[in-house]
């Protein structure tokens, strides 16, 4: 060994070092602003079937249940009524999709179709990039502004530099609608509350009765977000919310409201309200208490509306919260699926868009009624069941009204876990309502303070 | 020939059949390891241009309380994924040493089953167990009447880092027990015959024959163990993603939500090549201190 000399691994490493390619990160894609620009202005409506033969390729994840049964179906249709364009569908899983949808859309072969998920991570990062292309030309050629309630269609606005969330160009739209609401037990629960106190005193008598009143984990975090809304709702104004998240200038979370919201939660928490141990009790397992038959209640998004269907049957019903008074306009956390976008460097965006339009249509909507989703548009189909009906004339209620606030976690990069662990400290009493709202405003400015 | 050439073939040659491991070694160890290291001196959400910032995310890191509290919580996974396996392990192997186990084999595989399941069935797993509703050790508490120590196990505060620490123990000390008794075996039997000869007892037995036998399967378990603790990641991303507050986020996890999540590849990366530096220290000092006992 001796002849071996001490310098190589070191020249070595200087060859893997070079290999590794030491240029700045993403440094090639600093013209991409400008190719959007210039692909914005040539967006115009076209006849698919004389676009001659082509490929679009998508990436999606509508990969479980009712959400893969209809795309299947919407792909079918499409190509049936359009044989000269191929679809090539990549489908990946929620996770998947964020994980890698960034690398993929600024690479040579990007895709012309893909679901960008709202919010800084996903879309405004590649609207920073430049890397999705505007569809407002195409939502005016389409009439997409009658199609969805202004909310959701900001929700997929971004300013063209990518750093003002809920405003400027749109960059996707989205086929479904969710709600966080309130599913409720007929058995238990005489009548729909119609004000915050009436809902108020039934889970006190629910607790007195020796029920959970609510069923609720929060071992996966994400659940807090919702009950802390559905409450916060309640107290402050639909448009500070929005502006928050929007990250408007002075938004701020430490507000008295959102001071009142956080003593209400943790009011019920500490009253028992909820399911005992929430914070170490899983999201699913809790629900599925609930639609055993044990209790009353339990918040939760319209993605379990057809387990609970399934299970609780005509039992099951599903309201908004109600408002401090009677009557008072419906305000509830709800927004849309992942929408859908086009890339700038798709070379038939024209054919893209007219699949979008195509897969967000009223015949697009019955075929989602009928794979058991909630459509973000107006369907001409009823649901079955008891309980969809109730959510879908709560989405209509909501659409009708605007009343949708966004969810919080879409605030910066960061703020789902920032904002979830926050939750679970509230309601586990770890902290004062005031300094949580002060410690979700740090974590707020600290992003702020960097854009 | 002159008298002065070694034998054999020249001994350059000898960089000749390293080349193909060393190509893939280099390419899918050294150059991604020094990509993100490269990547760590920048500002960059993944998209658009990074900027350099030199050294300011490996400061965040020491400045930012959280990344302090998920380095901290690492090493408290140490004691829970290493020390306590290896001390479960060295038990075991020392009481299969002095008793002939019927069935021995059998045992050994069952007791090892943990570090065969994949870690996120695993979690899963536990999750189920710790359920303070309906999970197993809760019920199994409540059914023979001590249902007073039934715990919150993964949503309290001060409860959960431990509870995931032990599913760790649980995966781990089967590696350790396996090592050991096989380690065990190797020891001369001589040697317990005259230990007994002198009159030793099962305890001093154990620390004057069996320990210093097993050094180096110590030092092999110590190093995989301590591995796994510092980059643990699937058993806390399923179990409690982090929570209750970020009372069990750990490095790793950092990495993760930093890259993937939060859009700061070059704070993530800033991370990961502290876990990887940390990593080879530890690693390090261990086999150093190791072949220092055995030199002794």
């Amino acid at each position: 060994m001796r002849t071996i000399r001490r310098g190589a691994p070191a020249a070595f490493m200087a060859v893997a070092l070079l290999a590794a390619g030491c240029g700045t990160p993403g440094g090639e894609s600093s013209d991409n602003a400008k190719q959007a620009e210039e692909s914005k202005k040539n967006s115009a409506k076209v006849d698919v079937a004389k676009a001659g033969d082509l490929t679009l390729t998508i990436w999606d994840q509508e990969v479980r249940g009712g959400q893969a049964k209809q795309i299947k179906q919407l792909n079918q249709s499409f190509q049936s009524t359009y044989p000269n364009v191929k679809i090539k569908r990549v489908a990946k899983s929620f996770t998947d999709l964020n994980t890698t949808l960034k690398l993929a859309v600024s690479g040579p072969k990007a895709p012309d179709i893909v679901q960008a998920n709202q919010g800084r991570q996903v879309m405004g990062a590649l609207v920073k990039g430049g890397l999705l292309k505007p569809m407002d030309a195409y939502a005016d050629a389409y009439g997409w502004k009658d199609r969805w309630s202004k909310t959701l269609l900001d929700l997929n606005r971004f300013s063209s530099d990518g750093r003002q969330f809920g405003s400027g160009d749109l960059y996707g739209v989205s086929q479904m609608g969710e709600i966080v609401g309130v599913f409720y037990n007929k058995d238990k629960v005489g009548s729909v509350p119609k004000t915050f106190g009436e809902f108020e005193a039934m889970l006190a008598k629910a607790k007195r009765e020796g029920e959970v009143p609510i069923s609720f984990g929060n071992l996966d975090k994400f659940g807090g977000i919702h009950e802390f809304q559905t409450v916060q709702n309640q107290f402050a104004g639909k448009a500070s919310t929005t502006d928050f998240v929007f990250a408007k200038p002075d938004a701020s979370f430490d507000t008295a409201e959102n001071r009142e919201a956080a003593t209400k939660l943790q009011e019920w928490a500490e009253k028992g309200y909820f399911t005992p141990n929430f914070n170490g009790t899983g999201y699913d397992p809790a629900w599925q208490q609930f639609t055993k038959g044990k209790g009353p209640f339990t918040i939760a998004g319209t993605w379990i509306t057809s387990d609970v269907a399934s299970t609780l049957g005509d039992k099951a019903g599903f309201f908004l919260m109600p408002g401090q008074e009677s009557g008072a306009p419906p305000v509830s956390l709800g927004g849309e699926s992942l929408p859908w976008g086009i890339t700038a460097k798709s070379k038939h965006a024209d054919v893209a868009a007219a699949y979008i339009d195509w897969i967000t249509n009223a015949k697009a909507a019955d075929v989602l009624v009928q794979t058991d989703n909630l459509p973000a548009m107006a369907a001409g189909t009823q649901p079955a069941s008891a309980v969809s009906k109730d959510v879908f004339a709560a989405w209509k209620t909501l659409n009708d009204a605007d009343g949708f606030t966004p969810y919080m976690d879409y605030a910066t990069p960061t703020f789902y876990d920032d904002f979830s662990g926050a939750v679970q400290r509230l309601m586990a009493g770890k902290v004062k309502p005031d300094a949580f709202t002060q410690a979700v405003q740090e974590d707020y400015t600290k992003f702020a303070d960097k854009q | 020939m002159t008298a002065l050439a070694p034998p054999g073939e020249p001994r350059r040659i000898a960089y000749l059949y390293l080349l193909p491991g060393l190509v893939i070694f280099g390419a899918f160890v050294l150059a991604p390891l020094a990509h993100s290291a490269w990547l760590s001196l920048f500002s960059w959400d993944g998209v658009t241009p990074g900027a350099w910032t030199g050294l300011d995310n490996y400061q965040a890191i020491v400045s930012d309380p959280r990344l302090r509290a998920a380095f901290l919580h690492a090493f408290v996974l140490v004691g829970f994924y290493a020390v306590l396996p290896i001390a479960i392990g060295l038990l075991l192997a020392a009481a299969m040493a002095r008793t002939r186990v019927r069935g021995l084999a059998l045992f050994r595989t069952v007791l090892f089953l943990p570090q065969v399941i994949a870690l996120v069935v695993v979690a899963v797993m536990w999750r189920m167990i710790y359920a303070p509703d309906g999970g197993l050790i809760n019920e199994g508490l409540r059914a023979i009447g001590l249902g007073g120590l039934a715990q919150n196990w993964l949503g309290s505060f001060s409860l959960a880092l431990p509870s995931v620490g032990l599913i760790g123990t649980w995966v781990m000390y089967g590696l350790a027990m396996v090592l050991f008794t096989a380690g065990v075996q190797k020891i001369s039997p001589s040697l317990y015959d005259a230990a007994r000869m002198d009159g030793a007892g099962p305890v001093r037995e154990f620390f004057a024959v069996t320990l210093p036998g097993l050094r180096n399967e110590i030092a092999v378990a110590l190093t995989l163990t301590t591995i796994q603790a510092l980059r643990s990641f699937d058993l806390v991303y399923i179990t409690t993603g982090g929570g209750p507050g970020d009372s069990t986020s750990v490095p790793a996890f950092e990495v993760y939500n930093r890259a993937f999540r939060g859009g700061d590849v070059g704070a993530a990366s800033a991370i990961g090549v502290c876990i990887a530096a940390l990593i080879f220290v530890l690693t390090l000092l261990i086999n150093r201190i190791a072949e220092r006992e055995a030199a002794r």
